[in-house]
């Protein structure tokens, strides 16, 4: 029998489920999306008692209907052997994708924020990135020279950086150009064959959100 | 024989104080270095030991770890907190992630104004009793065992008593309507090394005051 793909319930837009498409799609996993429309449709899962905490993400696997970010995160590394081969390497994977998160949980919301204090907002991200996040990031990397950041082999750590990476220069074109080492592993990973095929149009990733999903996301929120 | 761990914070809960009860309840002692000052915060940083400029720091087997969840997710896997496979530890995840996500906007209450503080803790305890704890009773109720997770003391227990315990002190009837909760408060607690750390004199802190929320101010230049 085959497995059943994972089924992921969002709407359809980036949010905080897309680090979950990034690390499925460089797995190799594939996967299907059951695209919240409406506040009805958050509305009906919740009622059938598919959301622990009444909120999404939530991705059918596995027979169980699992939420929280970062708890879905840390089962699909784990499941498809993208969180290092030992507890002291997943204590450092888990120190490196918690910056990450930081600077993620910046760049998420401003989707959403009044055109009025953008600008703020972006200069602030921008000022994280490139003084705390990056360059602790190429430290890392020149540190032990390897081509991945944790243990010499690919894992979570480089899929989650090169998704902020990609989102970063959406911001900001040139905010890479001082660290090559960065540079490098965006490039070395977006070559994998898997990371690849999510790259290219027609895939699962989403685009940045604009108007619409902005319009449809406060229609299924209520804010 | 092992060095104990290390802890670097400012003197009160913060984002340390999960730290402090994982170990406390695994039974391991620990060292504090308590930042009272903007220069003894500012040699940590320039030691070149916190990844992201920041604290929580944890000095421990040879490594110095930053970042609240990955320090708390190894020292479950290390005390053996973290459910037998990988089934349990995302049930374990979930739950902890829930806790953490009531427990974090009431820790940072202090640090806003007026108005927003007040709103904040009305939020979170209304949070816990009508999105969290219905949660946790649930589960309790559903397999009748003592522990959230595959009938053992783990890092989803530990945490889910600190956030009843941060809740209660907001609104002391806040488990009324929680009769297994209740139950389960009074059985964590009971576990000797809960009950050593509850008690008088032990590395456990104080919830904020004005004091503990200018000198942070101070420190961190905000």
């Amino acid at each position: 029998m085959m497995a059943e793909k994972p089924k992921l319930h969002y709407f359809n837009g980036r949010g905080r489920m897309e680090s979950i498409r990034w690390l499925l799609a460089a797995a190799g996993v594939e996967f299907e999306e059951k695209f919240l429309k409406s506040a009805e449709d958050l509305d009906k899962l919740r009622t059938d008692g598919s959301l622990m905490f009444q909120q999404v993400p939530m991705v059918e696997i596995d027979g169980m209907k699992l939420v929280q970010t970062k708890a879905i995160l840390n089962y699909i590394a784990s499941k498809y052997n993208l969180y290092g081969k030992d507890i002291k390497e997943r204590a450092l994977i888990d120190m490196y994708i918690e910056g990450m998160a930081d600077l993620k949980e910046m760049i998420i919301p401003l989707f959403k924020t009044p055109p009025d204090q953008k600008d703020a907002k972006v200069a602030l991200i921008k000022e994280r990135t490139t003084n705390r996040y990056f360059p602790a990031f190429e430290k890392v990397l020149k540190s032990h020279g390897q081509d991945y950041l944790v243990g010499n082999r690919l894992s979570r750590a480089d899929i989650h950086l090169v998704e902020l990476l990609y989102e970063v220069e959406e911001l900001d074109p040139n905010i890479i150009a001082n660290f090559p080492l960065l540079k490098a592993l965006k490039t070395r990973i977006s070559n994998l064959p898997t990371v690849k095929k999510f790259l290219q149009p027609g895939s699962q990733r989403k685009p940045p959100a604009n108007m619409k999903t902005t319009e449809e996301v406060r229609k299924i929120f209520k804010f | 024989m092992a060095a104990k761990p290390k802890l670097y914070y400012f003197p009160g809960r913060g984002r340390m104080e999960s730290i402090r009860w994982l170990l406390a309840a695994a039974g391991v002692e620990f060292e504090e270095e308590l930042f009272e000052t903007r220069e003894q915060y500012e040699k940590v940083q320039k030691d070149g030991r916190l990844l992201f400029g920041q604290v929580p720091l944890v000095e421990i087997d040879g490594m110095a770890l930053t970042q609240t969840r990955a320090i708390l997710s190894y020292l479950a896997a290390k005390y053996d907190f973290y459910g037998k496979d990988l089934k349990e530890r995302v049930r374990i995840d979930m739950y902890t992630d829930g806790t953490l996500d009531l427990m974090f906007p009431i820790m940072a209450s202090p640090f806003q104004p007026p108005k927003e503080k007040e709103e904040g803790l009305a939020s979170a305890v209304k949070k816990a009793k009508t999105r969290y704890f219905p949660v946790y009773e649930k589960i309790l109720k559903n397999h009748g065992e003592d522990f959230l997770v595959g009938n053992k003391f783990s890092w989803a227990d530990i945490q889910l008593l600190e956030a009843i315990l941060m809740v209660e002190e907001m609104n002391a009837s806040v488990l009324s309507d929680f009769p297994l909760l209740k139950a389960f408060k009074a059985r964590i607690s009971s576990i000797p090394t809960i009950k050593k750390f509850l008690q008088p004199g032990s590395q456990r802190k104080q919830p904020p005051d004005s004091h503990y929320v200018e000198l942070v101010k101070n420190i961190l230049q905000i």
